[in-house]
């Protein structure tokens, strides 16, 4: 079997002309989530492990006075979504170049696709739903603010 | 033709026994894809059990303090280290490859920007490291 290896500057063919090049959007949000990514995830990191006494004082009632504010929750959301569409496009992109067979190329990729959005979607759910007050906790356990039911 | 493109690419032959060498091969080039994908995949692994972590906020105060205890261990401390060092050389160099695409001198500039990279990340491993290796490794308040 010989394979033709074209000249690299070699225009692609476009064997449908007006189908959509999810490759060339794939390649282009990698690039625009990045620069976001870059700022999200560099403000998390600022306001979580930089100031004050940065991991130390990461506990519940610390997440939950960040997610008593639309902002926080926003940021959240959206650097949830972005990191996990360009993780898991960047994960594609490893699997198509190194898994050759068929069947295991197929299975690692469906397993990424289910990882992304199940985690997309319990991420967003948890974010939006989360009230302090109403989390699984027996009642004697409850935070002094909540109002006693 | 073809040929004679990647001729052109090819350097002088040197008498070591390694393989000729190429613009791409063992350069500057090379290694920050290697590193791009080595960061790329372990900031992924992390997200996945991040955000399975984070959901226990979801459950209890109980359950989401028992899960940010083991963060506070101190060799968990150091991998989260690690995790924020490769986040910085991913960005940064992130940084790079879209210069490199978008700029009109950046595929001209792409060695110098790969060491402009290397410093960014030594600067802000030097200001990051200390800063939570103290955290973690002095006393609980």
């Amino acid at each position: 079997m010989s394979t033709i290896i074209e000249a690299p500057r070699t225009p692609r063919e476009r064997s449908s002309k007006g189908r959509v090049n999810w490759e060339k959007w794939g390649w282009l949000y990698m690039r625009l989530s990045g620069v976001l990514l870059l700022i999200l995830i560099f403000g998390h990191l600022f306001v979580n492990l930089v100031l004050g006494e940065g991991i130390k004082e990461i506990d519940f009632a610390f997440v939950a006075g960040k997610y008593a504010t639309p902002f926080w929750q926003w940021w959240d959301v959206v650097m949830l979504w972005l990191a996990m569409i360009h993780g898991s496009n960047g994960m594609r992109t490893i699997v198509n170049d190194y898994a050759s067979h068929r069947t295991v190329r197929r299975v690692l990729l469906i397993g990424i696709a289910a990882a992304a959005i199940i985690l997309i979607v319990l991420g967003t759910l948890v974010v939006f739903t989360f009230d302090p007050c109403n989390t699984f906790i027996p009642a004697d356990q409850a935070l002094t603010f909540c109002p006693v039911n | 033709m073809p040929n004679e493109a990647a001729s052109t690419l090819t350097t002088a032959r040197s008498s070591s026994k390694r393989p000729a060498g190429t613009l791409y091969r063992g350069n500057t080039g090379m290694w920050s894809w290697v590193l791009h994908r080595i960061t790329g995949v372990s900031i992924y692994f992390f997200l996945l059990v991040h955000v399975l972590d984070t959901a226990m906020i979801r459950v209890s105060p109980q359950a989401y303090d028992a899960v940010m205890s083991t963060y506070k261990n101190p060799i968990m401390g150091l991998g989260e280290t690690a995790l924020v060092i490769a986040i910085m050389f991913h960005a940064f160099n992130g940084i790079r490859i879209i210069l490199i695409d978008f700029w009109s001198k950046g595929a001209k500039y792409q060695r110098l920007m790969f060491w402009i990279v290397i410093a960014l990340w030594v600067i802000g491993t030097a200001g990051f490291a200390p800063i939570h290796l103290h955290n973690v490794f002095t006393e609980p308040q």
